[in-house]
């Protein structure tokens, strides 16, 4: 069962197309993980999946629905269904609100305000650490961890079936990192939640997401399950971004793969193949033909014209944990 | 409390908080503290000098100047206060309105405030009461209307300047209605510098009403205008300077209070900004 789906999705910003034509599905229970460099059109996706950015083309289906098809109240509604981690959890806090105020304020905004419910949401932010004596603060005076667990329970306060989170381990050190993503993982099984999570931290993504999609200049190049696609990468793109990964085990440390130019403007994104300019395997055919996301064995997909072997054993580099 | 200590501390703060406080305290207590009554006309005194039994003289009704000034500053304080509060919360709906329509609305009324700011504000007031006429509440009417671009500006360009940040935005994904948005999240977060150029702008409406009342075209007389005693005082400056003087020194110290004290709570507001951003 899918949770959502977006299909043909396009992007733009005035003249700049951001996210050229990208689908994705996220299916009911599961971490999907979307990864890629800044710039490439993450936090779009993010912002157009909970209704901040439209689309220019494409469409968004929430649990079945699609919400180019049924009526604005209903948009709405659906749209509810979906919330949003921001990727500076201090700055989504109206900054002259106190803790209470803003826990409160999902119930406020829904009309369902009773005290049962207040106290269950209470109950939930104690749960994940949030003391009682932090709700008179205000935003400015909770660090960066307990800020990211305020706008959480505010999200859950929602009710959401779906949790965007955009980079939601930016900024914190790594055992608060940890703490989180346990949470996270702890809440999705409780809550029977989905997550889209979005990060250029590959070690996360590795850790936490079911499975992942890997995105340049405003396309999605290959897409898998978490394991085999990190274990073996077929888009040459993907094997360098996880040759780029820090890891601290120099066993796993493999031969650094240096990427050649810069990452093109996508204004005015290279013909063909939009890797071709920095690919160490690129042919003449890249220059001209564009690849499309070819569906291959164990629900792995990549848009390559000369995908590298899956079957050979590429050293691991993200996995951790 | 830890504010006004820190108001205090900015260059003339203490004297704006004293100068205010007791223009305050004076308006309040006027009947209390007034040794005669305003209009008590007695002309076997007039025009007197400075003495035991009239501190500041009289003018040229046999009027106590003391008692007088007394009562002005309640028309003074009453009529900038009421001008100022009805800008303001005009300026403040029209600005956040124009910041978050769309662009022909913006551009509509940003249009207006244009050309209100365009005419010096003492001439366009003088113009206004010229034609719809003088009077307490033809005065307070149209000299809003004057300011009412002066808040409608900051606020807009406040709330330019917050629409797009991540909380706004959070509330939109939460679902958030409008009025809520706008009610919970952006006034209380564009109202800090609009408070400061209120402050500033309380002296300036003084002196306006007191330039009309000068004139003829504010408060009538008897009532007690600064404005209109200043204009008895210069009728009658080369037998008496009592009352031009101690009006014209009401004038500054109220002016000069109310302009200290917003340049020093923009001081105290501003590195707080900086500090919670």
């Amino acid at each position: 069962m899918t949770a959502l789906t977006l299909k043909d999705a396009v992007i733009r910003y005035d003249r700049l197309t951001a996210v050229d034509g990208v689908s994705l599905e996220l299916r009911r229970g599961e971490t999907l993980g979307l990864v890629g460099e800044s710039g490439c059109g993450k936090s779009s996706i993010a912002r157009a999946i909970v209704g901040l950015q439209p689309l220019a083309d494409g469409t968004l289906t929430i649990e079945g629905e699609t919400l180019q098809e049924v009526s604005s109240q209903r948009k709405q509604a659906l749209q509810r269904k979906i919330q949003l981690l921001f990727q500076d959890p201090a700055a989504s806090l109206s900054p002259r609100m106190t803790v209470r105020s803003l826990l409160a304020e999902p119930l406020k905004i829904r009309g369902t305000y009773t005290p049962e419910r207040w106290a269950r949401i209470l109950e939930l932010a104690v749960s994940i650490g949030l003391g009682e004596q932090l709700l008179s603060r205000c935003p400015h005076q909770l660090s960066g961890g307990q800020a990211r667990r305020v706008a959480l329970v505010r999200a859950l306060a929602a009710e959401p079936s779906i949790i965007v989170a955009d980079e939601p381990t930016a900024g914190l050190d790594i055992s608060v990192q940890g703490d989180l993503l346990n949470l996270l993982r702890a809440l999705r099984d409780r809550l029977g939640l989905s997550y889209l999570l979005i990060s250029h931290n590959l070690n996360v993504v590795g850790r936490v997401t079911d499975r992942v999609a890997v995105m340049y200049l405003g396309q999605i190049v290959e897409s898998g399950p978490t394991a085999a696609l990190f274990r073996a990468p077929a888009h040459p793109y993907t094997q360098a971004l996880l040759s780029a990964n820090l890891t601290l085990d120099a066993s796993r440390r493999g031969e650094r793969i240096v990427l050649s130019g810069e990452l093109p403007s996508p204004s005015n994104p290279p013909s063909g193949c939009r890797f071709h300019k920095r690919c160490p395997f690129a042919q003449p055919k890249c220059s001209i033909d564009v690849p499309a996301l070819q569906a291959g064995p164990g629900e792995r997909s990549v848009a390559c014209h000369f995908p590298l072997s899956t079957a050979s054993v590429v050293t691991p580099q993200a996995i951790a944990g | 409390m830890t504010a006004l200590v820190d108001l205090s501390r900015r260059p003339g703060g203490t004297f704006a908080l004293f100068a205010v406080a007791l223009l305050c305290l004076v308006a309040i207590a006027a009947p209390l503290i007034a040794p005669y009554g305003p209009n008590a006309i007695a002309p076997a005194n007039r025009l007197m000098d400075p003495s035991l039994q009239h501190w500041l003289g009289t003018d040229h009704l046999g009027r106590d100047i003391l008692s007088r000034l007394i009562f002005g500053a309640r028309v003074a304080l009453g009529i900038s206060l009421s001008v100022i509060a009805i800008s303001l919360t005009a300026g403040v709906i029209l600005g956040i309105a124009s910041a978050l329509s769309p662009r022909a609305v913006d551009l509509a009324i940003v249009g207006i405030f244009d050309v209100v700011t365009s005419f010096p504000s003492i001439i366009l007031a003088l113009a206004l009461v010229a034609v719809f006429g003088p009077g307490l509440g033809n005065v307070v009417l149209l000299v809003s209307i004057v300011f009412i671009p002066h808040f409608g500006r900051v606020a807009r360009a406040q709330t330019i300047a917050i629409r797009n940040s991540p909380f706004i935005e959070a509330e939109k994904v939460l679902g958030a209605q409008s009025w809520r948005v706008i009610l919970h999240h952006v006034t209380p977060n564009i109202i800090g510098p609009i408070f400061v150029l209120a402050c500033m702008d309380i002296p300036v409406v003084i002196t306006i009403e007191a330039g009309l009342s000068f004139l003829g075209l504010g408060v009538r007389p008897p009532l007690a205008s600064w404005g209109n005693l200043l204009n008895d005082g210069y009728t009658y400056l080369d037998q008496s300077p009592w009352l031009a003087t101690f009006s014209g020194l009401s004038l500054i110290l109220a002016t000069l209070g109310f302009a200290l004290l917003g340049e020093a709570l923009r001081d105290t507001i501003d590195p707080k900004l900086r500090r919670t951003l």
